[in-house]
């Protein structure tokens, strides 16, 4: 049986990276005493697949695995077992049973969501025009560990928001498809801001 | 100061800049948050080693059990930062904290060190500096915490006096409660007799007064040494009337259940397990182990308790190992039975079982061979010494056809690899006691490949040997560091031809630093504080460099030479630095096992015979409270009374024969 789950990462789980989270979820499963599939070979391994990595220091509302049981169990067993098994900073959102046949997790994804918070004063009208003149350019030539690429074309949307109290927050969509994925800390220095002065929540994944 | 909100928020502009930040904010299942609040006294248990080693360490998990179940107390947890990560809470300010509510640590009202090893001292003092504790116990106030530090190297607290108000020596699972249970009523009757004034702060020394007279509770500052003119101790005593002039260790009569809900990080750590003790104590007798010689007596678990423990632990963590822990597992009286119940109750579950510290005979590869559904790891076993002449001085004589035998076995059962571990620089080793290590691991690498082809591998650890306070060997000096060079490149030179051997080996460096350490007196506070002002921390790691510039000045700085601690055979009559604290086994027993150890004597496990070391009389009280399966001494005869020892008469001249 293949399940997806979709959880929320917060807190202090925002400095657990990738490989670490995956080792989290098989401990919470057998926590829950959940029946594990495992891979055959002389190294057997859970099957549990993570969809698109999240880097460190983000939150997430919408976090996204698959993982294939033994055994049929209905999704509100699964949901209600692991809710008790889990660290306080991982919420389930929703578990859903899922075909089979379906492709794998990370190739259905298209793009993630991001609400950014900056954390320091800036000038409103001065990031709206960065902001403006970004989306309006052609060609957004970047650098990132000496590779040279194009990140205009994965921005999708990019929308900066006032808050009642004056706080700027930024809400972007960015492309995530496997070997084409925008990174938001490299649009918030495209934009002249350090990323140690926001907070990044991933707020959807888009299949 | 700054508060928890502070903090956090400067926290959250620093992580991202240092290697793993999951070390530093805490959010581990089984932690336990209680409300900061409501809890009257307030704990820091500290680690003084870096996250991923200290996360995991049974004995502050118990503590912090119980602390936790108290309704009015709670305890946290806090680790040596990294130093990218120190460099970074000094720029910017940040006190070290309790990585559960993120309160600084000079909030609390106790903090706890665990200090096994004495390559953590540096640590200790680099701590209470980044929690803005002063470093010296004099310099505290009544606006500060209480510092206490217990585990095994409070067998000597005296280099560390200077910086810690109380040691406890011994268990301390029941001396927790009576630490905290004085507290508590010391802040009571002080906030009785200032009404209006509830903030007001206590007496700290008549705090720390009434600590020192607790049992297994240390207080250097009530104590004095003296000393001779050659620099030996003449005395330590008390300088207070209350105060006990010997402090005698605390144990528990029957152990505790042991803790299930261990910590699971959200980090790869060193040791991702759960752990059951199964049995404290040993009764093996090895002349260099200090283990062996200060957690008697043996009080073994029962099978039931450590399977349901085990499962319950397993339950609770998703750990993928399970650790059964002793100092010598094949002595566990039940052993056969408890590895069957083991493999029983895991069975199909994906589950690595360690079992560590097996005799060298067929019957552990048995036990092995059950609790191994997946045979990829290797098998460890510990001969120490490779001539029958060591053998008999360190009291440990496995004869080489049983390790021959054994590990032939293990290779022709299926285990690739086997680790052997063995110890050089005891002062009667000679370099054919080291050759015969080359031609022991040798031999058994040819005998394997008979029986197993090619494919067989041998790493051989070689570590060296530190002679270690309370135990037979206290008296004997350390090796030179030319020597152990000219040992180790001997070892290297035959070795590690063979591509299939794989040598490990200490530097001499570490070696002697732990002898200074562990060897100290109270002048060795003062090296040790110039040692952390020139740099010196994570002394257990391998910076050799840090090591010799912070350390070798510091001996200069005050005058006092390396090798008085670590190259000199002590007197007969010698008054130890640590003579006032005791582990209840007797100075004079040590001495004579020393004696026999000259003559080549091998005493046999103690459940046998009974050598009278001193622990029965010592706890035949406690023992008859609480009579019991567990305990593993031979009975105690009642009506007991005190045996008149002859203390024996030694010299000088009796120690060089």
């Amino acid at each position: 049986m293949r399940t997806r789950i979709t959880f929320s990462k917060q807190g202090a789980l925002r400095y657990t990276g990738h490989l670490d989270l995956h080792r989290l979820w098989e401990r919470a499963m057998r926590r829950a005493d959940l029946p594990l599939s495992y891979s055959q070979g002389f190294h057997p391994q859970p099957k549990i697949s993570l969809a698109s990595a999240l880097p460190l220091g983000f939150s997430s509302q919408c976090e996204v695995l698959d993982v294939r049981f033994n055994e049929d169990i209905p999704t509100g067993v699964i949901a209600s077992r692991l809710k008790d098994s889990l660290p306080p900073d991982i919420q389930i959102a929703s578990v859903k049973i899922v075909d089979e046949r379906e492709p794998a997790l990370q190739t259905q994804i298209l793009s993630a969501a991001y609400d950014i918070q900056l954390t320091e004063p800036v000038d409103g009208a001065e990031l709206r025009k960065k902001a403006d003149a970004l989306m309006a350019s052609e060609s957004l030539p970047r650098e990132r560990r000496g590779k040279f690429y194009n990140l205009r074309p994965l921005i999708e949307t990019l929308t900066m928001v006032m808050g009642s109290n004056g706080a700027i927050s930024l809400q972007m969509k960015l492309a995530a498809r496997e070997g084409a994925t925008g990174r938001p800390e490299e649009v918030l220095n495209a934009l002249g801001i350090e990323p140690e002065y926001t907070r990044v929540e991933r707020t959807q994944l888009i299949f | 100061m700054l508060n928890s909100e502070q903090i956090e928020v400067k926290l959250d502009r620093i992580l991202l800049k240092v290697q793993k930040p999951g070390r530093y904010v805490g959010g581990e299942l089984n932690s336990t948050i209680k409300d900061w609040d409501k809890a009257n006294i307030r704990v820091a248990l500290i680690f003084p080693d870096v996250y991923d080693i200290g996360v995991s360490n049974v004995g502050l998990k118990i503590l912090y059990d119980q602390i936790n179940q108290r309704e009015d107390a709670l305890a946290e947890r806090a680790y040596a930062p990294w130093m990218d990560m120190e460099a970074l809470m000094r720029e910017h300010g940040i006190p070290l904290y309790g990585l559960e509510s993120k309160h600084p640590l000079a909030c609390f009202d106790l903090i706890g060190f665990s200090l096994p090893y004495e390559t953590l001292y540096t640590n200790t003092l680099n701590i209470l500096d980044l929690a803005g504790v002063p470093v010296r116990s004099v310099d505290r106030d009544e606006t500060h915490p209480i510092i206490i530090a217990g585990g095994h190297s409070a067998t000597n607290p005296e280099p560390m006096h200077a910086f810690i108000d109380a040691f406890v020596i011994g268990e301390g699972e029941e001396v927790i409660h009576d630490i905290l249970n004085t507290i508590q009523k010391i802040k009571r009757e002080h906030s009785k007799a200032n009404t209006n004034q509830t903030s007001l702060p206590f007496s700290r020394i008549a705090l720390l007064l009434d600590l020192a007279q607790i049992p297994g509770v240390y207080v250097p500052r009530f104590y004095e040494t003296t000393y001779l003119e050659d620099g030996t101790v003449a005395h330590t005593q008390p300088i207070h009337p209350k105060v006990p002039k010997i402090i005698k260790k605390r144990i528990v009569a029957k152990l505790l259940p042991p803790p299930i809900k261990f910590i699971v990080p959200n980090i790869e750590v060193v040791h991702n397990r759960a752990s059951v003790e199964i049995m404290r104590g040993c009764t093996r007798g090895c002349r260099f182990c200090q283990a062996g010689m200060i957690t008697r007596p043996v009080r073994e678990r029962g099978v039931q308790e450590i399977v349901d423990a085990a499962d319950a632990a397993i339950r609770s963590t998703g750990f993928e190992e399970l650790a059964l822990m002793s100092l010598s597992s094949s002595d566990y009286t039940h052993v056969a039975e408890l590895v069957n119940a083991i493999s029983k109750r895991f069975e199909g579950r994906k589950l690595t079982i360690a079992l560590p510290s097996l005799r060298i005979e067929t019957v552990s590869i048995d036990l092995m061979d059950k609790l191994k559904e997946h045979r990829s790891g290797g098998f460890t076993l510990a001969p120490e010494a490779a001539s029958e002449r060591m053998r008999r001085i360190i009291n440990k004589f496995i004869p080489d056809e049983d390790i021959i035998n054994t590990t032939r076995d293990i290779y022709s059962r299926g285990w690739t690899t086997i680790k052997l571990y063995f110890m050089i620089g005891h002062p009667s080793e000679t370099l054919e006691d080291v050759q015969a290590i080359v031609d022991l691991s040798r031999r058994v690498l040819e005998e394997g490949r008979k029986v197993a082809g090619w494919k067989v591998k041998l790493n051989v650890g070689v570590s060296t040997f530190v002679p270690k306070p309370q135990t037979p060997f206290q008296w004997v000096a350390c090796d030179t560091r030319e020597n152990i060079l000219e040992k180790q490149a001997m070892l290297k030179r035959q070795l590690l031809k063979d591509k299939n051997i794989k040598l490990s080996w200490t530097k001499p460096e570490d070696t002697l630093l732990e002898a200074w350490l562990t060897r100290g007196d109270r002048r060795m506070a003062e090296v040790i504080y110039s040692a952390w002002k020139n740099g010196a921390r994570f002394d257990a790691w391998g910076d050799e460099t840090i090591k010799q510039d912070a350390w070798l000045p510091a001996f200069e700085e005050h005058k006092l030479d390396p090798a008085f601690y670590t190259h000199r055979q002590r007197r007969a009559d010698e008054v130890f630095p640590w003579e006032h604290i005791t582990a209840a086994v007797r100075k004079s027993f040590l001495f004579q096992d020393f004696r026999q150890s000259l003559e080549g004597q091998i005493r046999v496990d103690c459940r046998l015979n009974c050598y009278a070391c001193g622990i029965l009389p010592t706890f035949a009280n406690l023992r008859r409270e609480n009579p019991g399966d567990g305990w593993k001494c031979p009975d105690v005869k009642s009506p007991f009374k005190v045996h008149n020892e002859k203390l024996l008469v030694v010299d000088d001249q009796a120690l060089n024969e």
